[in-house]
């Protein structure tokens, strides 16, 4: 907004890559214009690692590891659209209990993420104490994760025709009792944050994404379902055993920061639904098919799409007959939402900014591979 | 500080027919020191009941192991560490402007303790215009604020400065008007008188429209230290550390000092004009302004701890749409009782 008197210079400021509010080593190069945002390019590839390239030369099992580290907050749904591709080219059967215990797995790993997600979204925001909620939780997820793949973030727990080991003892109790404790501890957030006039004034209506917008994009997950679009993959293309069990797809039409912000938050909910289902009806039987020492697939492709945390993580991977995969590429969720972020953050302040970013939670581990 | 110990002094030194300008310049230099020194020890205190008050409603421990359990040498510690810190000039940094920022933003953090009724008469000066000289000089760190995000050549610093700068002036006005009201009630810019006033018809938070000049002094003074939820000015998540995001060692210190010594100044300010300063029965009375001053502190560091920050726009339109009015209100409604 110039006068037309005196020219104002716009700056730029380059947010990150290290920066506390990027969620890892994103660049930002904003265009300033005192404090509201022009223009905004998202600068990727700090943490390109070539996954996709290193996976060509390892077997399929291998393979497994490098998905921890798509995206470290929800090593499990990572595991699981590889996974889901190579035992769609294998045409494997998977036990019925390790198709439960998948699934435990992975709303234990939404549980963690959203969490991740309330404690540094609510930092941003300068709500220092809830981000050490969040991580207290998380906390207890993270015992339970090491109670069956002795690791807390790279699990690789879910592997080609099952699962790593069998729950240990005390497991199902342990993840019980973190159940009946979760809808409590998510009251709580909601009494310190969710009502709050400051947080409420920094997040509603800030950030629209007009669900159109959302939609060519390709953005997805919590971030899609906040612009009031129901999608989700466990209901649009159930796998494992998410068709048979009772949850909702929780949408918000408000489009804004808080909207995404109240999905995630309904949707810790959900998964504390879902867990509690799957770990009472768990059935006994083996954890794992019978699966080949060495994996060659018959030529061809295949998709393995779940829904992380974060959107559509999507797998596909290409087989020439040969214990390696001829090509993976990974569909990363958060790489479409940092493509659409410019678009959210254009006439916001510096100060929204970082809110809008959290909104959209990514992890620059899968946007980078 | 106390004038019967300077008179007792004073006289000895004019019975012995020494020059008076010595004494005179040694008095003052010993209460500088002592003001020092108080401010000082109040910041090692202040920064580690921050950290055990943060601790506490974040369910976590704080510091518990430089010297003894609840680690009360943490800070002494931290102290230390920061001077023997490396002094860092960023490479195209306006050296006098940077380097000068932090005793501009230091010197008047100290000087405002000059006016502080610690007891009866137990001022280092207590001004006839104290509440004004109070005003004048606690405006004046703003200045420091700025030369720091400017001398320092960097982008977020300089935001940082002009969020400062535009805080740190919207919030003055209603700032001396919650002032005004209570000056008005004394009858008197001293702060001796206004604590004078206070014993005869109790504290003035407890009359009738003093209240409302409380609550308004209370959110400008949080404002004025940049406490969440006004701490836009550092603002971490957003502009890192703000105007002295280039700070290091010792300079760094300087800032923390006197964010610090502001934050003790404000509350301590706060009990004086409303809670009665030193007043209160059995224990001495530096003790009950102490014990005063330390209440508003917790209740400062509570709600920093608690609460979210605001946006710029809404730090703005928060005291010119509803502080502003509401302090104008506030005078007027004070004139009125005053003259009824």
């Amino acid at each position: 907004m110039t006068t037309g008197l005196t020219p104002t210079e716009h700056i730029t400021l380059n947010m990150g890559p290290q920066h506390p509010s990027t969620h890892g080593v994103l660049r930002l190069e904003l265009e300033l214009e005192g404090e509201v945002i022009v223009a905004c390019r998202p600068i990727i590839g700090y943490l390109h690692r070539g996954i996709e390239k290193m996976a060509e030369a390892r077997t399929y099992p291998q393979v497994l590891p490098y998905t921890d580290r798509l995206d470290y907050l929800s090593s499990s749904s990572n595991n699981m659209a590889y996974v889901q591709a190579v035992e769609k080219l294998l045409g494997l059967e998977v036990p019925e209990r390790a198709k439960y215990l998948r699934v435990i797995s992975l709303e234990l790993n939404r549980i963690a993420s959203h969490l991740v997600f309330l404690a540094t979204f609510a930092n941003d925001l300068g709500a220092t104490t809830v981000f050490l909620y969040g991580m207290r939780e998380r906390e207890l997820i993270m015992d339970l994760f090491s109670m069956w793949a002795g690791a807390r973030l790279t699990q690789s727990w879910i592997r080609i025709g099952g699962v790593g080991a069998d729950i240990p003892d005390g497991f199902v109790d342990q993840a019980l009792a973190f159940c009946r404790l979760m809808p409590k501890r998510l009251d709580e957030y909601d009494r310190i944050l969710t009502g709050n006039r400051i947080f409420r004034a920094r997040t509603e209506g800030v950030g629209i994404l007009p669900p159109e917008l959302g939609v060519n994009y390709g953005a997805s997950g919590p971030t899609l379902r906040g612009s009031g679009v129901e999608f989700d993959v466990r209901r649009a293309e159930p796998y494992e055993v998410y068709g048979d069990l009772d949850f909702e797809v929780v949408t918000r039409p408000t489009c804004d920061c808080m909207g995404r912000y109240l999905v995630r938050m309904q949707e810790m909910r959900q998964s504390v639904r879902i867990l509690e289902q799957c770990l009472k009806r768990l059935p006994e039987g083996e954890v794992r098919a019978k699966v080949p020492r060495v994996i060659r697939p018959p030529e061809g492709e295949a998709y393995g799409r779940v829904e992380s945390p974060r959107g559509e993580f999507a797998c596909y991977v290409v087989s020439d007959g040969s214990p390696r995969p001829a090509r993976v590429r990974f569909r990363a969720p958060s790489f479409y939402h940092l493509s659409v972020l410019p678009r959210m953050l254009q006439g916001w302040k510096v100060g929204d900014a970082v809110a809008i970013l959290g909104s959209i939670d990514i992890v620059l581990g899968e946007v980078d591979r | 500080m106390n004038a019967s110990l300077y008179n007792t002094i004073g006289q000895w030194w004019y019975v012995h027919g020494l020059p008076p300008w010595i004494f005179e310049a040694a008095w003052m230099v010993a209460m500088a020191a002592l003001v020092t020194v108080f401010v000082l020890l109040s910041v090692l205190v202040l920064v580690w009941l921050e950290r055990k008050i943060s601790a506490d409603l974040q369910s976590r421990v704080g510091p518990n192991r430089v010297g003894g359990r609840f680690g009360p040498l943490q800070t002494a510690a931290d102290a230390l560490k920061l001077l023997l810190k490396e002094d860092i000039f960023p490479a195209g940094a306006d050296r006098v402007v940077f380097w000068l920022a932090p005793f501009v933003v230091f010197v008047p953090s100290l000087m405002v303790f000059m006016v502080l009724p610690f007891g009866e008469r137990l001022a280092v000066n207590d001004l006839n215009l104290g509440v004004l000289f109070v005003v004048a000089v606690s405006a004046f760190p703003v200045i420091g604020l700025i030369m720091a995000g400017w001398g320092s050549n960097n982008k977020y610093a300089v935001l940082g400065a002009m969020r400062a700068a535009a805080q740190s002036l919207s919030y003055e006005v209603p700032l001396v008007l919650a002032m005004v009201c209570v000056v008005v009630f004394a009858g008197s810019l001293r702060v001796g008188d206004i604590v004078a006033a206070q014993r005869e018809g109790g504290w003035f938070i407890l009359r009738f429209p003093l209240q409302l000049a409380f609550l308004l002094y209370f959110i400008t003074a949080m404002a004025e230290v940049n406490r969440v939820p006004f701490d836009l000015p550092e603002a971490e998540s957003e502009l890192v550390a703000g105007y002295h995001v280039e700070y290091s060692g010792m300079r760094f210190a300087f800032f923390f000092l006197a964010e610090f010594a502001h934050l003790f100044f404000v509350s301590a300010f706060c009990a004086t004009l409303f809670l009665g300063a030193w007043q209160g029965p059995w224990l001495p009375p530096a003790v009950w302004f102490l014990l005063k001053s330390y209440a508003i502190v917790i209740l400062i560091m509570w709600i920093r701890w608690t609460v979210p920050r605001l946006r710029i726009d809404q730090v703005m339109g928060f005291s010119w749409k509803l502080l502003v009015p509401l302090g104008l209100a506030a005078v007027v409604l004070t004139g009125i009782v005053k003259v009824w």
